[in-house]
């Protein structure tokens, strides 16, 4: 029994995306897609552990939920007429694999830029990921009913306004694929650092998934340096995921952290992505800079052999590309190791982030150095009353108290 | 095919300059050539509606505009599109041409 519990769990993440994609195709609608890929799951989850695994898994799930459809609209004749006709068109189903980008026309659907963020995520994670709405709605801490609307308003948009389930048009596939990289490094940051106080301060179940529909979309995409870069990226990030947070539920900060903790295989693959990506010769984008920085802080035993021009220099880079404010502030920090706690004050004093906590966080633990106490427990106090992390205000809450100890 | 309807929102208060006209037209010139053309319009100033309620007996009019809003259409387009990709350049072109930002709209298919 638990067996085949475990196969239909696997055959799950193998084939969900690729069911809801091929019945999109053939169905015309993604609805329904949806709707008849949950219930093949759900006939499997019945059948299999009488009947045994079928020899493909893959195709048994298509042709099931293919004649559910059918039935389906079978009874529903008279509403249906067009969608009768259209399915008639269709010849039956073709083994799986045949049209493996069928998986990428769905990514691109998910996360069209004419729907709400937060739907394209909810979307990316329903029809890509095959995550429930229920299990959706718990991630983002939002009530159920909720969620279901927002998908369910979501695909009411795709088919009202015919947005198309194919790849962009041409000249529309930079930015498109950015759009696309965007959603999933949304959900990673949700799950490694929540904006939400009241939920656990690292989630590895939605870190777990973002890297996950990254393999997937990198693999659709091998060609494009920034989805490889982006992949780098999380993995460098998850590999220190455990020394992240202590016993007691603060935040560890880089320097702190148990170096033995971190996933050496998870250190290993994302800094072989780099130096994939290195070879190319390729100008890098922002997520493949973003690897670059976290490969450098991964490549060291000790944070006092971290090389922090190199850091400072990637910085630069990217700020090239991306002059925000926090790109400044983050390099501000790499600066404060190379050129003092001076030099780094000067500079981030000027950016323009006074509702933003890491700003605050980071001028405290500047001012700290300096020996100006005061003024770094004002900052403190700032930074604390702006955290959302339960981790981080619980880290920000024992500097700031060491601090008034000390004085 | 499925048609859109391209609203013109306005809030300068004001008509399209000669310029933005002429973009206008070489837009509207631009959407016949390539077999996206339906329909097209520009609206006098809202000051001008009248709201007619006919049902319920005689028919009551209403001097000016349903709502008052500080923005307000001022032209649309009807264009016929294979997708949303495919509305959504035109409207990015349309925007363009009339210096205004617009609202894309699909029509009911079914």
């Amino acid at each position: 029994m638990t067996d085949v519990g475990e196969v239909i769990t696997r055959v799950h993440h193998a084939e969900w995306a690729r069911l809801v994609a091929t019945l999109t195709r053939r169905l015309g609608d993604l609805d329904v897609a949806e709707e008849m890929a949950a219930e093949a799951f759900a006939s499997a989850v019945e059948r299999w552990p009488v009947d045994g695994v079928p020899p493909n898994p893959g195709a048994w799930l298509t042709t099931t939920a293919y004649r559910r459809a059918v039935d389906r609209l079978r009874r529903e004749v008279r509403r249906e007429e067009k969608h009768r006709e259209a399915l008639m068109l269709f010849d039956p189903p073709e083994p799986l694999g045949a049209i493996d980008d069928g998986r990428l026309r769905l990514v691109f659907t998910c996360c069209h830029p004419a729907l709400a963020v937060e739907a394209r995520v909810a979307l990316t994670l329903r029809m890509v990921g095959g995550l429930t709405v229920p299990e959706i709605a718990r991630a983002f801490l939002v009530e159920e009913g909720a969620m279901g609307r927002r998908i369910t308003r979501a695909k009411s948009k795709i088919k009202a306004a015919r947005i198309p389930f194919g790849v962009p048009l041409r000249e529309d596939i930079p930015g498109r694929i950015s759009g696309v990289l965007a959603v999933l490094y949304l959900i990673f940051n949700e799950g490694y650092l929540t904006s939400n106080s009241a939920t656990e301060p690292v989630r590895a179940d939605l870190t777990a998934e973002a890297i996950r529909l990254t393999r997937l979309v990198r693999e659709l995409m091998p060609d494009d340096g920034e989805a490889t870069g982006l992949l780098a990226l999380m993995l460098l990030t998850e590999a220190r995921r455990a020394a992240r947070v202590s016993a007691t539920g603060d935040l560890v900060t880089l320097g702190e952290q148990d170096r033995g903790a971190w996933d050496r295989g998870l250190i290993a693959e994302g800094h072989a992505l780099v130096r994939a990506r290195l070879a190319t010769g390729q100008a890098p984008g922002r997520y493949q800079i973003l690897a670059a920085i976290n490969a450098v802080h991964t490549d060291v035993p000790d944070i006092r052999d971290t090389d922090w021009s190199q850091i400072v220099a990637l910085y630069d880079q990217l700020a090239r590309r991306d002059p925000s404010p926090i790109v400044r502030l983050n390099r501000a920090v790499a600066v404060a190791e190379l050129d003092g706690p001076q030099v780094a004050l000067a500079e981030i004093d000027q950016l323009p982030l006074a509702g933003y906590h890491a700003f605050h966080a980071t001028r405290a633990e500047l001012l700290r150095r300096l020996g100006r106490s005061e003024q770094a427990q004002a900052a403190y106090d700032r930074a604390v009353e702006l955290a959302g992390n339960s981790a981080e205000a619980a880290y920000l809450v024992r500097r700031r108290d060491q601090l008034s100890g000390a004085s | 095919m499925a048609q859109y309807l391209m609203s013109v929102l306005d809030e300068k208060g004001g008509r399209a300059t000669a310029e933005e006209m002429a973009a206008i037209d070489v837009f509207n010139e631009k959407l016949q050539a390539d077999g996206n053309w339906v329909f097209a319009g520009g609206l006098a100033s809202p000051g001008s509606a009248t709201v007619v309620d006919g049902r319920d007996g005689e028919p009551v009019f209403t001097d000016g505009p349903y709502l008052e809003s500080k923005e307000h259409i001022i032209g649309f387009w009807i264009v016929e599109a294979p997708h949303l990709d495919v509305a959504l350049r035109l409207a990015a072109q349309g925007s363009k041409s009339c210096n205004r930002r617009v609202e894309l709209r699909p029509f009911l298919s079914e």
